[in-house]
C-alpha cells in the first residue's frame, strides 16, 4: 500500500529549537485583574500575544488606553510579524468592536436555516449539545460526528472531541486550500512545504511565482521579504492571467492562459535538460529515476508549450535562462491557495521537481528546512483507541496520498452514510458553505444531520444554519493552546487576553471544558484555569513564563537550515532520493512524471472565473469588521476592458454572474480593467454575504464561492477545484 | 527647526491599506473616515503595463492654500516641524480649506470640524515615526526632516528619481513618492 510508504511526517525536522537562557526582569504590576501588561507614565497598558486575524500567527502588541482597547501594533520580537502586523492583524480592533458579534449563545427553533433562536445560556446550550451527542453516540457510535475546523482556538474542542470518542476531523486548509502543494512536495522530496512556507525569498537572486499574488495575498513575513526583493532590484517573474500587484513589480510577466501552467512548467524544465542548465550535482547526489524523466521532458519544448500557454516560446526560453542563471538562489515559490484545477497535486510536483533541476532545496535564496520547536506536553489521558477507519478517506481508499483528512469526503460521508452514518457536525470557525466547493451538496448534507453546532464570533452563514450556536470570545479577548512556531528559528508564542470579552463571551477553552463535563468526561480537562496548563507546558520546557507573558515570544536559538550553514540533506521518501520519477504514484496508476491535461474549455460566450485575495480581508471572515470594511466594502467582477467595451459594459456598471450551471450571483461592479486576459474575469472571494445579521457586509458584492458548483476533485488526495467554473455577465437593471 | 516630509517608495508599495487602517486606529477616525488613502495608478494597455501605487495624505504644503484660506486661523502651520495642522476648536466647520485643497486631503469629522493627518505629532514629538509609517509591512515609507542634508528622506531623494503630486498647484507638497 502506498500509504505505508508514503511519509507521514509533513515536515522534516531538523532539529529541536534551544532556547537561550531567559533573563530575569521584573514585570510592572497591573492593577487590572484580567491579564498581566505593562503600564506606561499615561496609563497606556501593552500586552503582548499573537494574532488570528488569518492563519499565520504573527506577534502582536495590545494596547489598552482607559480600559479599552486602542491598537494592535506588530511585536518587534516575533519572527514572523518583525513588529509590523498587516491591515487585517491591525484591524483586529475592529474585529473586538464589531456590533454585530455573536453575543449569547442560541438554540435554534424553528425550521433549521429559517434563522429562527432562543437565546440561552451556555449551560443550556451545552446541556442541548451534551444530550444530543450523547444520542448519536447511542445509536451510530462516535465516528459519527464530524469536525469542521480551522483556526488555532481549534486545540481543546478538538481535543474534549477525541477524548469524547470522534475520530473524523477535518479542515478546509487541505482539500481546499494547501493540500496538493504539500502532497506534491512530499511525493519529491518526502516533505511538505508546510506553513509559514520555508521560502527565502530574504536571500533570493530570483523570485518565481505562479499564480500566487504576494502583495494581495498578504502573509506579513513573505511580504515583508518580497518588498526586500523588489528593494534589491532582483529578476521576479510572474505568471497570472492577470496582471496581479506582484506583476507589477515583475520582470516578466507571463500572463498565461488559466489551467496550462503544467504545460509552462514541463517547458520550463525541458529548457533547463535540453541547455544543460540544470544542477547536475544535485541531481546525481540526490536524484532517483533522472533518466526516465529527462527521456519523458524531451518532448516538451517551449514551442508545444507556447501553443497551450499564450506565452511565446522565445518568453518561456528567456525566463527559465534567468531563472536557472541564478540557481541555486532561485526561488519557484509553491503558493498556498493552489486548488485550481484538479490537477493540482502534479502541478505542485512540476515545482517540486523544477525546483530540484535548480537544486534550490535547502539552499540559501531557495527553500530553507523549517525548524521545528518542542514545548513539553500537560499530562492529558489517552484518547480512545480507534475502532473505525476515517470516514473521508478510510483507509486511504479513495484518496491514496491524502495525509489529512479531506472536508468533502467528509461531506460525501454525510450524504451516503458510508462508510458509516455521519450524523452531526461541530464546525469551529470555519464557515463551511463558503470554504466548501458546491453549496448545494453541503446544504443537502447538512439536511440529513441530527446535529449542527457552530462555534464562531461571528453569525457566519454556516450558524444560520446550526441547530447550537456557540459564540466565543475572539483573540485579544481570551487565551489559547501555545502556538510552538517553526521557521528559520523555532520559537514559541503566547496568546493572552488584552481586553475582557463583552457581553460574558467565554474563552474556546472554557467552553470546551464545560462541553466535556457535560459529557461526563471532565477528567480530560484536569484544569481550572488554563493558565495553569500553559504554565506547566512552558515551565516543563525549561522557559520563563515571566518572559513569555512579558514578551509573548520567545525565540530559539539558530541552526542550520539551508546547506550553505552545514545543513545535511536527507529524503523522507520511499527511495530516500528525491524522486524525480515517482514509483509510488506509478504503482497507484498515476503519472510518475507530471503530463499536462488541457483544462475544459469555455462554453461559448462564457468567460473562467478566477479568484484571489486581498489584502485587507480573510477568508469570508473580515467583510463585516468595521475598520475593514473601510478599506475594501465590496469586491467588483475584473472584465478585460477592450472586452467589456465590446459587449457594452462601462467600468463600474453593476452586473451579475450567471454561471454555466444557472447560478447567478449577486450584483457586482465591473472593473474594466487592461489588468486581465480578455477570457477571464477574477474577483476577490468571501464577498456577497447573505447572512443579514452582518450588517455592513450583508449583499455587499458578488459571492465566488456560490458560482463554484462545478469542481474537480485531485484523484491523489481529494483536493477540490477553485477555478473550474464560467460565467456570462448580465446587465443589471 | 525641522521641516518634516515624507519619502513614499511606490515600487515596494503593494497597496495593502495598513497605512490607512493603521492610522484609523492611532488617531481614532471615525468608521467611514480617513486620513490617508491608496490610489492606483495604471498605465499602457494588456499586456504592457505599468502601475504605480501610492499610499497619499495631506502633504504639509510648504506653500499650503489650505492656511491661506482659513477664516479663522485653525488651519495653520505650526512651528515645530513646518507641518500644517487644524485646530478644532478654532474650526467653523465653512470647508472653504476643504474647496482649497487640491489632494482631498480633508474631511468634516462628524463632530462638526475639518480633519486631516496630523504627520502624527503627537508621535513624531515622542521620537517615533507616524502610525502609517511605522506600520508598514513593506517599509515603502520615510520620514523626516527635509532641512537636514544627512536625513535619510534627503538621502532617499538624491539617489533616486521621485515626482510630488500636482506640482503645477503650486502648494510646493512635502511628499515625494520614489518610482
Amino acid at each position: 500500500m502506498g500509504m505505508h510508504k508514503f511519509s507521514r511526517r509533513r515536515f522534516l525536522q531538523i532539529s529541536a529549537a534551544t532556547f537561550g537562557a531567559a533573563a530575569a526582569a521584573s514585570r510592572i504590576p497591573s492593577n487590572w485583574a484580567w491579564a498581566s501588561g505593562t503600564a506606561d507614565a499615561r496609563g497606556v497598558v501593552t500586552i503582548p500575544t499573537f494574532c488570528e486575524m488569518c492563519f499565520w500567527r504573527c506577534g502582536g502588541i495590545g494596547y489598552v488606553r482607559d480600559g479599552k482597547l486602542w491598537k494592535f501594533e506588530g511585536n518587534p520580537k516575533d519572527p514572523l510579524s518583525h513588529g509590523r502586523l498587516c491591515p487585517r492583524g491591525t484591524g483586529a480592533v475592529g474585529a473586538h468592536n464589531d456590533p454585530d458579534r455573536l453575543r449569547a449563545p442560541l438554540i435554534r427553533t424553528g425550521a433549521r436555516g429559517k434563522e429562527q433562536w432562543k437565546t440561552a445560556t451556555y449551560d443550556e446550550a451545552l446541556s442541548v449539545i451534551a444530550a444530543k451527542l450523547g444520542d448519536i453516540k447511542a445509536q451510530h457510535g462516535p465516528e459519527s460526528l464530524a469536525v469542521f475546523n480551522h483556526g488555532y482556538g481549534q486545540r481543546f474542542f478538538q481535543h474534549v472531541l477525541k477524548s469524547w470518542g470522534a475520530i473524523n476531523f477535518a479542515g478546509p486548509s487541505f482539500a481546499q486550500c494547501r493540500g496538493p502543494r504539500d502532497i506534491g512536495f512530499s511525493l519529491t522530496y518526502g516533505a511538505g512545504v508546510g506553513a509559514p512556507e520555508p521560502t527565502d525569498i530574504a536571500n533570493t537572486d530570483c523570485l518565481v511565482l505562479i499564480g500566487s499574488h504576494l502583495g494581495e495575498n498578504m502573509h506579513n513575513t513573505q511580504v515583508q521579504e518580497f518588498a526586500q526583493a523588489i528593494e534589491r532590484r532582483i529578476p521576479i517573474i510572474v505568471v497570472d492571467p492577470r496582471f496581479s500587484v506582484a506583476a507589477s513589480k515583475a520582470k516578466y510577466w507571463l500572463p498565461i492562459k488559466p489551467g496550462t501552467d503544467i504545460a509552462l512548467l514541463l517547458a520550463w524544465m525541458n529548457v533547463l535538460v535540453t541547455e544543460d542548465r540544470y544542477d547536475r550535482e544535485f541531481v546525481a547526489k540526490y536524484g532517483m529515476g533522472f533518466d526516465r524523466f529527462e527521456a519523458e521532458i524531451a518532448q516538451y519544448t517551449p514551442e508545444w508549450a507556447a501553443k497551450l500557454t499564450d506565452i511565446d516560446a522565445a518568453t518561456i526560453r528567456a525566463t527559465a535562462r534567468e531563472f536557472s542563471a541564478r540557481r541555486p538562489a532561485t526561488l519557484i515559490h509553491p503558493g498556498r491557495r493552489v486548488n485550481w484545477y484538479g490537477d493540482d497535486t502534479q502541478r505542485s510536483r512540476a515545482i517540486a521537481l523544477l525546483t530540484a533541476l535548480l537544486g534550490s532545496w535547502g539552499r540559501k535564496g531557495g527553500y530553507y528546512l523549517s525548524v521545528n520547536t518542542r514545548v513539553a506536553p500537560y499530562p492529558l489521558p489517552a484518547y480512545p483507541k480507534r475502532q473505525r477507519p476515517l470516514a473521508d478517506n478510510p483507509d486511504g481508499s479513495r484518496y491514496p496520498f491524502a495525509d489529512e483528512p479531506v472536508t468533502t469526503g467528509l461531506r460525501d460521508a454525510t450524504l451516503t452514510g458510508k462508510p458509516y452514518p455521519i450524523k452531526g457536525w461541530f464546525v469551529y470557525s470555519t464557515n463551511l458553505l463558503y470554504a466548501l466547493p458546491n453549496r448545494e451538496e453541503t446544504l443537502k448534507a447538512i439536511g440529513t444531520l441530527d446535529l449542527l453546532v457552530v462555534v464562531d464570533t461571528m453569525p457566519s452563514e454556516i450558524a444560520g444554519y446550526a441547530d447550537v450556536v456557540l459564540p466565543e470570545a475572539m483573540f485579544l479577548e481570551r487565551y489559547d493552546e501555545l502556538l510552538a512556531g517553526w521557521g528559520r528559528r523555532g520559537w514559541v508564542s503566547l496568546r493572552q487576553p488584552v481586553v475582557p470579552p463583552p457581553h460574558g463571551l467565554l474563552p474556546g477553552w472554557k467552553i470546551a471544558k464545560d462541553l466535556a463535563g457535560k459529557l461526563g468526561i471532565g477528567e480530560c480537562m484536569p484544569f481550572d484555569d488554563i493558565k495553569d496548563y500553559l504554565r506547566h507546558r512552558v515551565e516543563k520546557s525549561n522557559l520563563s513564563w515571566d518572559t513569555l507573558e512579558r514578551e509573548g515570544v520567545i525565540v530559539g536559538e539558530a541552526t542550520p537550515i539551508v546547506v550553505e550553514d552545514g545543513l545535511e540533506l536527507s529524503f523522507d521518501t520511499p527511495s530516500g532520493k528525491v524522486e524525480f520519477w515517482s514509483k509510488q504514484l506509478a504503482d497507484h496508476g498515476f503519472d510518475p512524471v507530471p503530463k499536462f491535461t488541457p483544462p475544459a474549455a469555455a462554453p461559448d460566450g462564457h468567460f473562467r472565473l478566477i479568484t484571489g485575495r486581498a489584502p485587507m480581508h480573510t477568508f469570508s471572515r473580515t467583510q463585516n469588521n468595521p475598520l475593514l470594511h473601510d478599506l475594501m466594502k465590496t469586491n467588483e467582477v475584473w472584465v478585460n476592458a477592450d472586452t467589456a467595451a465590446r459587449l457594452g459594459f462601462a467600468n463600474g456598471q453593476y452586473v451579475k454572474l450567471k454561471n454555466q450551471d444557472g447560478v447567478v450571483s449577486n450584483r457586482v461592479r465591473v472593473k474594466a480593467t487592461q489588468r486581465i486576459r480578455p477570457d477571464t474575469v477574477y474577483m476577490v472571494y468571501g464577498f456577497g454575504h447573505t447572512s443579514r445579521k452582518q450588517t455592513l457586509a450583508f449583499e455587499r458584492g458578488a459571492d465566488a464561492a456560490q458560482l463554484l458548483t462545478k469542481y474537480q476533485t485531485d484523484p491523489l488526495m481529494g483536493g477540490t477545484s477553485l477555478h473550474s467554473n464560467f460565467v456570462t455577465l448580465v446587465k443589471e437593471a | 527647526m525641522p521641516r518634516f516630509g515624507m519619502v513614499i517608495d511606490t515600487r515596494k508599495c503593494v497597496g495593502c491599506m495598513d497605512c490607512v487602517v493603521a492610522c484609523k486606529t492611532e488617531n481614532d477616525v471615525p468608521d467611514g473616515y480617513c486620513r490617508d488613502w491608496i490610489v492606483s495608478e495604471l498605465r499602457g494597455g494588456f499586456p504592457t503595463l505599468t502601475l504605480e501605487i501610492r499610499s497619499e495624505r495631506c502633504n504639509h504644503c510648504d506653500n499650503p492654500p489650505c492656511v491661506s484660506c482659513c477664516p479663522t486661523g485653525a488651519s495653520h502651520v505650526e512651528d515645530f516641524g513646518r507641518t500644517v495642522q487644524v485646530t478644532a476648536n478654532k474650526c467653523i466647520g465653512c470647508k472653504a480649506c476643504i474647496t482649497a485643497c487640491p489632494y482631498g486631503a480633508r474631511y468634516v469629522h462628524p463632530e462638526g470640524y475639518v480633519d486631516k493627518c496630523t504627520f502624527c505629532m503627537h508621535r513624531v514629538k515622542e521620537g517615533l515615526d507616524p502610525a502609517c509609517v511605522s506600520v508598514c509591512p513593506t517599509h515603502c515609507m520615510y520620514f523626516g526632516d527635509l532641512d537636514d542634508p544627512g536625513s535619510r528622506v534627503n538621502e532617499l531623494l538624491r539617489t533616486r528619481r521621485w515626482h510630488t503630486l500636482l506640482p503645477e498647484a503650486g502648494t510646493r507638497p512635502r511628499i515625494y513618492y520614489l518610482t
